[in-house]
This record gives structure tokens, C-alpha cells and sequence, in this order.
């Protein structure tokens, strides 16, 4: 049933789409990031996506460009899933809001920005969720060092 | 108008005993500890079984929680905390009045456990003063109550300084 779907899909976003294969029981497009709002706005309007599941991004340091953004939705109504992807370079790590069309993502996208460093166009509110305030760098990203630490309380063994 | 006398002790009845003031004020501390719980991560399963009626921490006097620091004197810090919990664990440790213990209970407490990453605070030790460590993932009550009995008889041999000649 889901084969017929994803196939309506495939036909529908030919277009946009640069890549679009079934993988794990799931429909994983690959878009341009300018693309990503129409894209994911013809997925809930036409198709009935109506859940938004999570946003993160995936850090390929060797290749260029260096980030995968990666979106999954739910239909409600067809109990499939689907997945976007777009590249982002690091020099402009740029994608645009899902907040207009899923309130939910506000706080996801929040995270990601943590993270990975991500920058939600559009998303006014991108202040730290899981991190802290003068928290430096992006903890998720391949270069950040494994065991740097940046304490808020000066440490009692610490040289002063 | 005439008082009525003191009437004497029955022989044999207790009136008076002698002991050294550490001794008995370490003997009424060690009996009434108030634990703060600093709860934050799954340690406090292990905290809630040890405090509950199979093992019941209430025998040895630490059973009451006092849910502000400045009523307790004995600062339970039950599961990892983290750089952004830090300050927060500073100021409630600060806010608790002398003479206050502190147990890092499980390994996350005691060292950061297998947290060694840009989150996770390497033992609460970096930021305040530890007198007993319970380790374990999480530790099993037995441990827990062994724990509270060693911190009973370090304060019952302490000296209780804060009682002074004034007492």
C-alpha cells in the first residue's frame, strides 16, 4: 500500500527532488535546501504528512558540502514515514523554518541549532535548549573535542 | 506558705550520667540526619527503594527529607549532574547550615561515571566537598545503608566543634 504512495510521491516532487529511494520502510528524499519548505508544504498539504517527527543534521567532515540536515514525518492517516535530506555547506549552514507549518519544531530545531549549529531561517528563537549560555562551539559536530569541558563553577582543584 | 520538699530518689533510679560533650552531641547527630535528595537521573530508583520500607533508611535515623537545604544536613546528590546543573547544586550546598555531610551516591556523582564528554560533570567533588562516596551503576541498597552507617560512626568519632564552651 505504502509502495503506491511513495510512488504518487516520487511522480509528484519529480522535480524537486534530486534522489528518492525506500529506505528501512521509509521514503528518503534528497532536496536542494532552498527547496526544503515547498517540498516538505506539498508533503503535508498533499499528502497528509501531519506529524513532524524530528529535525537533526548528520556532520560528514571529510565531504563537501559538510552537513546533512535530515527531517522525518508521520502520516496519520496513510502510517507511513518519510524523510527529507538536504546538504548544507559549513561556510552557510542554512535551511529554512518548519515552524509555519509544524509548531513542533520549534524546540527540535532549537536542539539542532545546539548541536550540530544548524541556523533555522526564519526560526526568531534559536537561544540555547540543552546547552547553556556561553556555551562555545557545537558539541555534536566531528571536530569538537571529545573531552572538552566548559564548566559554569571554577573547579576547587583548579590552579588559580 | 511552705514549699514542698525535694522528694529524694528511689535507690537504684537514674539521675545522672557522665560522658564527653563530642560523644554526645556526635551520638545526637549521627541519630537525626536530615538528607536533602539532590535527584537527577535514574540513581533515584535505587534511592526511592532504599529509602522505602524493605530497606528503610528510617532505622538509622535518615529516613526524613527535607525538601529545602537550609532544614537538612546531609546533602544526598543521587545521579549524574551536569555542567548546567552545576550551579545549581553550588547554591543549594551553599545554602545548607553547619554542620552539613554530603554522599555522592552511584559513580556518576562520585567521577562522572562513563560521562566523559562536553556535558557531564566530572564528579561532584570538582565543585564541593565530598565526605562519602557510594559507587555503583546503580550502587544496591546494602551499599547505601553500609554507607550511612560509616558516615554515622565518622560523625560519632568527630569533633562537633560548632558546640563550644558556650554550650
Amino acid at each position: 500500500m505504502s509502495e503506491a504512495l511513495f510512488e504518487q510521491i516520487r511522480e509528484h516532487l519529480a522535480e524537486v527532488t534530486l534522489e528518492a529511494v525506500v529506505a528501512h520502510g521509509a521514503l528518503a528524499l534528497l532536496v536542494e535546501p532552498a527547496q526544503v519548505l515547498a517540498v516538505v508544504r506539498s508533503l503535508k498539504d498533499s499528502f497528509e504528512f501531519d506529524m513532524f517527527l524530528d529535525v537533526t543534521a548528520v556532520d560528514w567532515p571529510e565531504r563537501q558540502p559538510r552537513f546533512d540536515v535530515v527531517w522525518h514525518f508521520y502520516s496519520t492517516k496513510h502510517f507511513v514515514r518519510v524523510r527529507v535530506k538536504a546538504r548544507v555547506p559549513l561556510a552557510d549552514p542554512t535551511v529554512d523554518t518548519l515552524v509555519p507549518l509544524y509548531g513542533s519544531a520549534g524546540y527540535m530545531e532549537r536542539e539542532c541549532h545546539d548541536m550540530y549549529g544548524i541556523v533555522f531561517r526564519g526560526n526568531d528563537d534559536l537561544r540555547p535548549i540543552l546547552l547553556y549560555e556561553g556555551f562555545e562551539g557545537h558539541p555534536l559536530r566531528k571536530d569538537y573535542p571529545k573531552q572538552k569541558e566548559q564548566p559554569l563553577v571554577p573547579y576547587r582543584d583548579a590552579k588559580p | 506558705m511552705s514549699t514542698q520538699p525535694v522528694r529524694p530518689a528511689p535507690a537504684g533510679a537514674f539521675e545522672y550520667m557522665t560522658t564527653k560533650k563530642d560523644e554526645f552531641v556526635g551520638w545526637a547527630r549521627k541519630f537525626s540526619l536530615f538528607p536533602y535528595p539532590f535527584v537527577t537521573a535514574c540513581c533515584a530508583m535505587e534511592f526511592m527503594s532504599v529509602s522505602s520500607t524493605l530497606y528503610d533508611t528510617d532505622r538509622f535515623g535518615a529516613a526524613l527529607p527535607r525538601f529545602t537545604p537550609r532544614q537538612s544536613d546531609l546533602l544526598m546528590v543521587v545521579g549524574t549532574v551536569t555542567h548546567k546543573q552545576a550551579p545549581i547544586l553550588k547554591k543549594v550546598y551553599e545554602q545548607m547550615c553547619e554542620p552539613k555531610w554530603v554522599i555522592a551516591f552511584g559513580v556518576c556523582a562520585t567521577s562522572g561515571g562513563f560521562y566523559q564528554n562536553y556535558a557531564a560533570l566530572p564528579g561532584i567533588d570538582k565543585i564541593i566537598p565530598v565526605d562519602l562516596y557510594i559507587p555503583g551503576c546503580p550502587p544496591r541498597p546494602e551499599m547505601v545503608i553500609d554507607g550511612i552507617m560509616k558516615l554515622q560512626d565518622r560523625i560519632a568519632r568527630d569533633r562537633h566543634p560548632i558546640i563550644n564552651e558556650k554550650f
